[in-house]
């Protein structure tokens, strides 16, 4: 059996519902309206160039970056611009979407639509980065962080390793496995690509153990692709995660309040390798990908591959599902999504996957109280403790003492939260302490 | 055995004199004047460590009034005790008591179930502070009461309750001391400090949203549209962000009824002749 790797501390196994693995991705259609949020990443929002009532084609830019921490926004269907104001998000607060009425599906011209795979990489770094920006790249595996930002190494550091995370170990999400088995070679381009774009040479592929066709596929294809590796993880939640991944790969483990760059590590999410592919040979801005609609209360669970925009109702409906049915609509895997109260908000750039639940698992459970059995620290992999975060929230501990438990290095995975027997919201509580910590 | 007994009592003694000697020079070196004027504001104060006025508690707040100048301590007030222990620490510093009139806490919402009814059911964790990030709340509205009681949970003067039936905070005003937790507590800023004006009543905007006026509609019934009307009534009164803002030089016994019933949602409230 050849080596697995894997992160030494913390982490706990969930129950995998990968029922979607082998349904290959389906495009899910036009709907009749799509709405784009302005701020789909981390950041400042993006500035509006375009005026209610214009027409706009596929790919067509709609919001230019505003600052350094930001990025662009395209749209993703053609038509005409009906409505710019502050519209309902998943979770009901308001902010500014662009409404665009669907008509045809015209693209923007200099996007090549043709399904050869693209082998030359004609571009220095500097214009890759650019090409990375003017597409609106940001981090698909859900925190949203600018790519470009990512790919820019600041000066007096050094990358070492690039890392495409393969790893979704998110329950029922199976959109990056299916695009790894679909669309594996596009994947390595977009490694080659990034690898340029850092100044060097070797790559390394991440794919955890529950995805032996997405293994096959790479493991074929990267002998043929000099210093392309692929590397198989344990499957073990969250072994996504950034800081955890690269533990796993290189041993190294990134210091309080550091970023991977610091070690020399960079992590890019296959999606997003898979993106910056199509931006950079292939001419194409982010305005699609691929999400899951997957759940236990899902009656057609499916990948589809969804434009921008496009209302979570469409892709309920898309699937047959009866809505009555369902208790609970999470964006996200079930560990770190959102259950959303607006079923009619857009899915981002950021939605991996839509989960549709009912049942007990899913639901509320009855809380008591903490009996200090240090659960949530034996499986929390930053290592920190939630019960004593918790308690310094809730009684008013005060900054300093939030501070010293370390609360920000919380990667908010959701481990203390799941393992709790007392089914406390430890999670909610480390959130609220880290929102707590970044007011002051 | 003689012999033993005094060498005991000696070495004994010894060590008894030089500690005491120790102690004395080091309480000599190290002595901390009472702070007299302060002991004396604090014997005055309500004793309630509320943090109201900014400071840790009680005694701190003494310890400030007492280092304070006359310029400073015009800034200090203390909300549980009111104009009457102010005048009293006054008295006691030889400095003007600052002219501040009594106030309460008013709540800055009315979506109560039936007038903002619930459209989600929120089963997640039971507090505002967590609720309002993870979710815009049971009836839609961005500004409106969580109906979760962080506020309830922090009042130390019984002042707030949670009424079952309309699942909001209620203010039983006889027993505010206007310390501010709640206003601190709430996350969406409901609450507001009011001054009563001279007469003991009181004047306010019953709503925080801002959106436009057909969106807050849609959401509570009772909700501020920023129709301006109030505004052509009084031109004191302004209207920033879709919402009404009366300042509190509105004398409430002379506008309160005719703002009050001229509003066409019903977000300003009127109350007469509170005794605080």
């Amino acid at each position: 059996m050849p080596k697995t790797y894997t992160f030494p501390m913390g982490g706990i196994h969930v129950d995998k519902h990968k029922i979607t693995s082998d349904s290959s991705i389906e495009f899910a259609g036009l709907p009749e309206f799509v709405t784009i949020p302005v701020k789909q990443h981390i950041g400042a929002p993006s500035k509006i160039i375009v005026n209610k009532g214009d027409k706009v084609k596929v790919g067509t830019l709609l919001a230019d970056f505003d600052g350094v921490v930001s990025s662009d926004v395209h749209s993703s269907v053609s038509g005409e611009i009906v409505k710019m104001e502050a519209t309902p998000n998943a979770n009901g607060y308001y902010e500014t979407m662009i409404t665009i009425k669907v008509e045809g599906d015209e693209w923007e011209k200099s996007i090549d639509r043709s399904p050869e795979v693209v082998r030359d990489i004609n571009y220095t770094a500097e214009e890759i980065v650019q090409k990375i920006r003017e597409s609106g790249i940001v981090g698909m595996g859900g925190a949203g962080f600018p790519t470009p930002i990512k790919t820019t190494i600041p000066e007096g550091k050094k990358a070492e390793i690039l890392i495409i995370n393969g790893i979704e170990c998110e329950p029922f999400l199976t959109a990056d496995d299916r695009l790894m088995q679909e669309c594996a070679e596009q994947i390595i381009m977009g490694a080659r690509v990034l690898n340029r774009a850092l100044g060097i040479q070797n790559a390394v592929i991440a794919i955890d153990e529950n995805k032996p066709k997405a293994i096959a596929e790479l493991q074929r294809l990267s002998k043929l692709y000099v210093g392309v590796n692929v590397r198989v993880c344990r499957t073990k939640y969250p072994q996504g995660g950034e800081k955890q991944l690269i533990r796993a790969i290189t041993g190294k483990e990134i210091p309080s309040g550091k970023l991977p760059i610091d070690v020399g590590c960079v992590v890019q999410n296959a999606g997003t390798t898979f993106a910056v592919y199509e931006a950079v040979l292939k001419n194409k801005p982010l305005f699609e990908r691929i999400i899951t609609v997957s759940g236990n209360a899902c009656t057609n669970p499916a990948n589809y591959r969804v434009r921008v925009g496009t209302p979570v109702s469409y892709l309920i409906e898309k699937t047959k599902t009866d809505i009555s049915d369902v208790e609970k609509v999470v964006l996200g895997g079930p560990m770190m999504g959102t259950s959303i109260t607006n079923i009619d908000a857009p899915t981002t750039k950021l939605t991996s996957g839509v989960l549709l639940l009912k049942g007990k698992e899913f639901g509320k459970k009855y809380q008591t109280n903490c009996i200090r059995c240090g659960k949530c620290a034996t499986v929390c992999p930053a290592g920190l403790r939630p019960f004593a975060i918790k308690d310094a929230v809730l009684y008013n501990g005060g900054v300093a003492e939030l501070k010293e438990l370390h609360a920000m290095d919380c990667i908010e995975c959701g481990c203390c939260a799941y393992s709790c027997p007392a089914h406390l919201p430890l999670l909610d509580y480390c959130k609220l302490a880290k929102q707590e910590l970044r007011k002051k | 055995m003689d012999k033993l007994i005094l060498i005991n009592i000696l070495i004994m003694g010894g060590v008894a004199a030089t500690a005491a000697l120790v102690l004395y020079f080091v309480s000599r070196r190290f002595r901390v004047e009472p702070d007299e004027i302060a002991e004396k504001i604090a014997a005055v104060l309500p004793q309630a460590n509320c943090g109201g006025c900014g400071c840790a508690g009680c005694a701190d707040f003494a310890s400030t009034c007492s280092k304070a100048d006359e310029e400073s301590f015009a800034k200090l007030y203390c909300p549980v005790g009111g104009a009457k222990v102010m005048s009293k620490v006054a008295a006691i510093k030889g400095y003007a008591a600052a002219d501040k009139k009594p106030s309460v806490a008013v709540l800055r919402c009315q979506g109560t179930c039936t007038n903002a009814p619930a459209k989600i059911v929120y089963d997640a964790v039971s507090s505002c502070r967590i609720a309002n990030q993870i979710s815009v709340g049971s009836s839609g509205c961005p500004n409106g009461c969580l109906h979760l009681g962080d506020c309830v949970k922090v009042c130390r003067f019984g002042a707030l309750s949670f009424d079952e039936k309309t699942q909001m905070p209620v203010i039983d005003i006889s027993k505010c001391t206007s310390c501010g937790a709640c206003v601190k507590a709430c996350p969406r800023g409901l609450f507001e400090i009011r001054e009563l004006s001279a007469k003991g009543s009181l004047l306010y905007v019953a709503c925080r949203n801002t959106q436009k006026g057909a969106l807050a509609r849609k959401n509570c019934s009772k909700a501020c549209i920023g129709c301006q009307k109030c505004a052509k009534l009084n031109p004191e009164i302004t209207v920033e962000n879709n919402l009404s803002v009366i300042p509190q030089t509105i004398d409430a016994k002379e506008w309160g009824a005719q703002l009050s019933e001229n509003c066409p949602s019903g977000a300003i409230i009127y109350r007469e002749k509170i005794n605080a």
